[in-house]
Parts: structure tokens; C-alpha cells; sequence
């Protein structure tokens, strides 16, 4: 089962290694991992997404707190949450073909951001399937390069949002 | 305050945390510091390699309790720790391992004698630190030995640049360490406990087994012992239990695990709930997990939250020091006599008691180990090496108090034995320190007898010389059809000879009787390490045995010639 967790961290260096030590070492596998700022400038969040059964989200969950800079860990998928990835895709773009990709590009609410004579370079910011789903109608043009950001992550409520899993 | 150097405020610092002795080798970018050094009054001890500095810092904190130290130059000097620091992890072991950095201008360009010791240490250490500003220092020393210290023990890297040591600050030194993300349970939860108490209670074959988890905890051993007598229960206990529980008592049933006692591991077996303090069940103990205890429930008291239902699904889990969580079950639990069982474990305990065959004019390893038993009177500080030697010293030397064991159970290290007595011996002075050592480990740190000889150490080493790298010889017999691939060590040094180059005592025993006679001899010896040459019959294997892949009832219990 695929799970989202946040992991909230002190945001000093080394940490981001650490975590990611973590899961080599422990053979954990992982999805994505997103880190970046958060309201308190000294705090990080990463959005780990993994996936794994009960046991294996419980240990993972338990060394990740074992860690010493590692402040709260919460699954997220145990409530409603709302997540976001971005991606940005360079898709070719030949005369022809331009009016059938600026449907597409609408019915996603994407965006072009970039344009040249072959090319155009789109922005999707959404859930993973719905990026999915527009990677998909895209291919047949012939995706240049795509980058993701990976997924983030944040609950829907306030306060105790999400099953806090360690820490306080 | 006024301004001192990093290396001032190092030593400062070392000495706020009660610190006695620390064991280490110098180096270029430790110049300053060891100048602060020769200055000051710490008690400094120059080992002959790092690994000696990191395992004999580990043996002194393991026979105190307290953190140990250990101080090495950047690059090799920091990366021959490396077996130090992951023996210490697994184990437990509060130390805090100070290294050399090149300064933190040229960190990252391959400098001379640069290492990333925080990456490479990483996964073997429980926390790391890089000082890159001298302000740092007093907070980052001091939150080292608290992490060392606290909650699950374990070794602590800090990683020193030259010019930090050399910078001046006016900074103080704080009475708290302050961390948000770093608070350990110490007490279990009560309704736990209430569960706990209630299914001690309700058992009919209940058996405690003990971890490493029982020695560490302050009041571990005196709550356990409470426990046992009230309740009736049968201990059986890992590697790193040995002593939490008086092995000579009737209630002990001895190591349970691959080479555990067959009553200890037929209790297991047969119990119908297994009470887990301080202890992970490491596959050395489990055997096959699906025939582990496969009739119990299980309670586990453990002060790792990440130790409990890691291997196996735990019915009910505490979280907390053991010590503090088995006084408040201790409350909770009525006395009872559980004479039924007890009377099933005394039939096993009759049938297969631990043994082995005397042989005629042959030194057996295992009565070496019960003569150096029974000539200290069980209250000796015993090291050990790692393979048979090992094994033998944790069947039959009996310990009766913690801390009186101090042995690589994680990781396995050859090499350990030797300088963990020397940091045993700073620790207790005046205790009888003796090394159970193999013919192949006591090569992988014999420099460390100048160390000893130096500091005129009165550490007594047991050369079970069976002539073979024997743990692994006995799995080619076993496993393997007989085939010796690089076991053996005929090729050996004349060990009192070496003992003696070193300025040390060598004594050889060949024959049977020649046992006690050699072992009283060297306890004599008060002024200088000595070395025991005890020929042993090579081919000897350990029993009984959980073959790998067997169930801890699946025993083979004597070796056939
Ligand atoms: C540093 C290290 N290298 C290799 C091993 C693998 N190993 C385990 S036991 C053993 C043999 C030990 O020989 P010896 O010290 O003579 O002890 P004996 O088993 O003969 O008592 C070896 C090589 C180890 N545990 N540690
Ligand atoms: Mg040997």
C-alpha cells in the first residue's frame, strides 16, 4: 500500500543525508522525497512517499524517529490529506500539432510556459494520477524530456491532522 | 567568561563531564589540542592503534556504565575507529568518539588526511556532529554525552577541524542540554504494565528472557532479580544479558540461542509466554522465527520503540527503562510457585546439562574456562575474543553480577577482547581483568600489550590456542565436508616469547594439570599483562548447536569425532 508520511526535521545539514542513509541501509523503498522550508525557519519538511505494508510503515516510521534530528512523524494517508507534484514537460511541437496539444493542455488545466519553433515546454502542477493521465495523452507527440518534483504533501485539518506516528 | 581556544574549551568541557581517562593517538591536526593535553591533569592513554583506543574506550564504559572517550587524528587515525564505533552501536555502548578534521576551509578538497568520517560514520554511530565554529563547541559536546548516554545507548562521533580547536571564544558551557526532537521514555506505561502483570499472572509456563537491555538499565538487574523470586520464573538470558541475572543461581537457566543451554532453549520453546526485557531478538537467539517461542504470547519491555515488533509481532509492547518498568510490574505481580513447570525444566536441565568429554592428556578449551572460574571465585571481569572462545567463555564461566561480561555480541569483532580489558582495567583498578582469547582474535590487536606493559595493566589473557581460526573450522566440519579453506593458523607466533618481547609474563600449559597450576600463577602477577599459551585440543567444537535455519528445539547437542 502506498503511504505519504511527513517528516518534519531540524533543518540543519547532514539531515537530509541521514534520512536518505536510512532507507539504503535499511533496504527501505521510497517513492519520492521532497524536503524544503516550512512557517518556523528552523524546522524542514520532507514528504516521503513509500510503499509497504503496516509492519514495514511501522519501521520505518520508528527508525526515521530514532534518528536524532528528526522532530515528528506523521502518516498522512490515515486521514484526508491534499498532495501536489509538479511537472514540467518539453513535448515536440510542429505546426500541425499545436491546436490538438493546447486542448489537451486546457482540459488539464495546465499551462504552456515556454514555446519555440519544434517545442513547447508545459507546466502541470496536480495529484500523481492526474500528471499520469496528461504524461499519458502526451506521449504521442514525443515527450522531449519531463521532470517531476515529486510528490508534497499537507492535511486537510489543522493541529493534529493526520495519525502522528512518533515524536509529539 | 574570558577567551580560550577550542582545545581549552574541549578540555573544559571533557572535565564538566566527569571524564577520567581517554584513549587515542595524535596526530597533525590534533597538535593543539594534545599541547592542551600535556598541560592539563586528564589522564591520557596512548594506545598502539585507534581500533585499540575506540574497543578499550568501549570496555571501560562497559564495565562502568559511564561514557567512554576516545581521541584520534583526521583521516586514518578517524577511519581505524570505524570497527570501534559499529561494535559499540550494536552493542549499546555510550562513547564518544572525538576525531581530527582537516580545517574547515579546505574540507571537500581531498586535503591531506581529509575523511568525511560524518558520512562514512552515518549508519554506525547514533548521532554526528561536524563543529564548524568554535561557539559550538561547549553545546555539541555536551548534547554527545548525553546522547551517548541516555535513553539506548551508543556511540557518538565529533568531528574536530584544526582551526576550531585553535579559534577563541569567550563562550560558556551549558547546564542543559536542550533537544526537542530527542526525549527517551524511561517509564512504561502503566496500563501496559497493568496488561503485562495480568498475563505474568494468568501463565502457566511463563520464561523471562533477558537482553543486554537489563545490565544498561541502573536498577535492571535488582528489579529482574525482585521478579524472578516473586513470581517463579525461569530466566534464560542473550549473550549480552549474561550477569544481569547470578547465572549460578537455580532460577538461571543459563544462554539461551544458537549455542544456549537445551534447558534454556527447550523453556523457550515450550513457554506460553515469553517476557522479553532489554533484549532484540537477534536471529543468533531466535533461530527459525516461525518456531520461536511459537505457543507464547509475547511481552516486551525495551526503551527502543524501534526494537519492539521489529522481528516478530509483540502482544503486548512497553516502551521503557527496564529497570524503572520491571519495578512498577514488580508492584503489580503476586507471589506464586509455578512448581509444575519448574519441574519440566529440571528434567530438561538433568537430561542435557552443558558438558563436554575430558580427554586424557589433552587441555579441553571449556575446563580452561572453568578453572579460571572457579579460581576467581565468579568475580572476575571476563573479555572475550570472538569465535568458540567466546562461546565457551559465556557457557562456563558463571557470571552472577552485570558488567561483569564484556563481549562483541552484535557485530561479531575479532580484536575486541584484548583492548576492551585494558579500558576495563582503567576503570576497575584493582579487579581481576581477564581476556578469553583465540589464537587468530589475539593477533588482530596484540600491539596493544605495550599499552598494557606501559601502564603496568595486571590483564590476564587466555590463549584457547586450538591452532585455528576455530568458529569458522567447526562450520567446514559441520557444514562444509571437513574442507579447511583458510582456517588454519599453524603458522603462529611463539606466544610467551611475544609476551615476553613486549615486556610482558608468557606462560604455557600443555597438559590438563597443568590448568589451575598456570591460572594461579599469573593471577599473582600484579605489576604486568600476562599472557596464558593453553594448548587445547584443535578439533573441539561448541554444543549444543542450533544448526542454521533450525528452531532453537532443534539442538545438536554433542559433537561425534
Ligand atoms: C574482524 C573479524 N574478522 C573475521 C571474523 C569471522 N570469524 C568469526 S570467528 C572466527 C575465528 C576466530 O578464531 P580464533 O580467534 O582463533 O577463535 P576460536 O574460534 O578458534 O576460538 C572468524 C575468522 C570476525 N568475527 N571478525
Ligand atoms: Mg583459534
Amino acid at each position: 500500500m502506498k503511504h505519504t508520511i511527513a517528516v518534519q526535521v531540524e533543518n540543519k545539514s547532514g539531515v537530509l543525508s541521514r534520512v536518505a542513509n536510512l532507507f539504503s541501509a535499511r533496504g527501505f523503498n521510497i517513492d519520492s522525497l521532497v524536503v524544503g522550508e516550512t512557517e518556523d525557519a528552523a524546522v524542514s519538511r520532507m514528504t516521503i512517499v513509500l510503499r509497504g505494508d503496516d509492519k514495514v510503515i511501522e519501521q520505518v516510521t520508528k527508525q526515521l524517529n530514532k534518528l536524532i534530528d528528526v522532530i515528528k512523524v506523521t502518516d498522512l494517508s490515515s486521514e484526508s490529506f491534499i498532495t501536489r507534484d509538479l511537472a514540467l514537460i518539453r513535448v515536440n511541437a510542429a505546426s500541425s500539432a499545436r491546436a490538438r496539444l493546447l486542448e489537451i493542455v486546457q482540459i488539464f488545466r495546465a499551462r504552456i510556459v515556454d514555446i519555440s519553433s519544434k517545442s513547447v515546454i508545459i507546466e502541470i502542477t496536480g495529484n500523481e494520477s492526474k500528471i499520469e493521465a496528461m504524461i499519458d495523452m502526451l506521449r504521442s507527440f514525443g515527450i522531449q524530456e519531463l521532470v517531476r518534483t515529486g510528490e508534497v504533501a499537507i492535511a486537510r485539518r489543522g493541529g493534529n491532522g493526520g495519525r502522528l506516528l512518533a515524536g509529539r | 567568561m574570558k577567551k580560550r581556544t577550542g582545545a581549552e574549551i574541549l578540555l573544559e568541557a571533557l572535565k564538566k563531564q566527569g571524564v577520567e581517562v581517554v584513549f587515542g593517538i595524535p596526530g597533525g591536526v590534533m597538535l593543539h589540542i594534545f599541547d592542551e593535553i600535556y598541560k592539563s591533569d586528564l589522564k591520557f592513554v596512548l594506545t598502539r592503534h585507534e581500533q585499540g583506543a575506540a574497543h578499550a574506550a568501549d570496555g571501560y564504559a562497559r564495565a562502568t556504565g559511564k561514557v567512554g572517550v576516545c581521541l584520534v587524528t583526521s583521516g586514518p587515525g578517524a577511519t581505524n575507529t570505524i570497527t570501534g564505533i559499529a561494535t559499540a552501536q550494536m552493542d549499546s555502548v555510550p562513547m564518544v568518539v572525538i576525531t581530527g578534521q582537516v580545517v574547515t576551509q579546505i574540507i571537500g578538497t581531498d586535503a591531506f588526511q581529509e575523511a568525511d568520517i560524518t558520512g562514512i560514520t552515518r549508519s554506525i554511530s547514533k548521532h554526528n556532529y561536524l563543529v564548524k565554529d568554535v561557539e559550538e563547541l561547549p553545546r555539541v559536546i555536551a548534547e554527545a554525552f548525553h546522547i551517548a548516554g541516555s535513553g539506548r545507548p551508543g556511540p557518538v562521533v565529533v568531528d574536530l577541524p584544526k582551526d576550531v580547536t585553535t579559534a577563541q571564544s569567550d563562550c560558556c558551557h551549558p547546564e542543559k542540554v536542550k533537544l526537542r526532537s530527542y526525549r527517551p521514555t524511561y517509564h512504561g506505561h502503566p496500563r501496559q504494565i497493568k496488561r503485562a502483570a495480568e498475563a505474568i499472572a494468568a501463565a502457566k509456563r511463563p520464561v523471562i528472557y533477558a537482553g543486554g537491555g537489563v545490565v544498561i538499565s541502573p536498577r535492571g538487574a535488582t528489579e529482574l532479580g525482585k521478579m524472578v523470586r516473586k513470581a517463579d520464573l525461569p530466566v534464560a538470558m542473550t549473550l549480552m544479558g549474561l550477569g544481569c541475572y547470578d547465572g549460578t543461581e537455580r532460577r538461571s537457566l543459563g544462554m539461551l540461542g544458537m549455542h544456549g543451554t537445551y534447558c534454556a532453549n527447550m523453556a523457550v520453546s515450550a513457554c506460553d509466554l515469553l517476557i522479553a526485557v532489554g533484549a532484540r531478538f537477534d536471529d543468533r537467539v531466535t533461530g527459525d522465527l516461525n518456531k520461536f517461542a511459537s505457543h507464547a504470547k509475547f511481552i516486551h519491555i525495551d526503551i527502543d520503540p524501534a526494537a519492539i515488533s521489529k522481528n516478530v509481532k509483540i502482544d503486548i509492547p512497553i516502551v521503557g527503562d527496564a529497570g524503572n518498568t520491571l519495578g512498577e510490574l514488580n508492584k503489580l505481580l503476586k507471589g506464586r510457585k509455578l512448581a509444575k513447570w519448574w519441574q519440566q525444566i529440571d528434567n530438561w536441565r538433568r537430561k542435557h546439562p552443558l558438558g563436554y568429554k575430558k580427554q586424557r592428556g589433552v587441555i579441553k578449551p571449556q575446563q580452561v574456562v572453568e578453572e579460571i572460574d572457579r579460581l576467581t571465585k565468579g568475580q572476575a571481569i571476563i573479555a572475550t575474543e570472538v569465535g568458540q572462545n567466546q562461546m565457551w567463555a559465556a557457557q562456563f564461566y558463571l557470571y552472577q553480577k552485570p558488567r561483569q561480561l564484556l563481549t562483541s555480541g552484535g557485530l561479531g569483532t575479532m580484536g575486541y577482547g584484548f583492548p576492551a580489558a585494558i579500558g576495563a582495567q582503567f576503570a576497575r583498578p584493582r579487579a581481576t581483568v581477564i581476556n578469553i582469547a583465540g589464537d587468530g582474535s589475539m593477533q588482530m590487536n596484540i600491539q596493544e600489550m605495550a599499552t598494557a606493559v606501559e601502564h603496568k595493566l595486571p590483564i590476564k589473557v587466555a590463549i584457547l590456542n586450538n591452532n585455528y581460526l576455530g568458529m569458522v573450522r567447526q562450520w567446514q566440519e559441520m557444514f562444509y565436508g571437513k574442507r579447511y579453506s583458510a582456517t588454519s593458523l599453524a603458522v603462529a607466533p611463539d606466544w610467551v616469547k611475544l609476551a615476553e618481547a613486549y615486556g610482558g609474563v608468557g606462560l604455557r600449559a600443555k597438559k590438563p594439570e597443568d590448568v589451575p597450576r598456570v591460572i594461579s600463577e599469573a593471577l599473582r602477577i600484579k605489576d604486568r599483562p600476562v599472557l596464558m599459551d593453553f594448548i587445547v585440543a584443535p578439533e573441539e567444537g561448541v554444543y549444543p548447536m542450533v544448526p542454521p535455519g533450525g528452531g532453537l528445539n532443534e539442538m545438536i547437542l554433542g559433537g561425534k569425532k
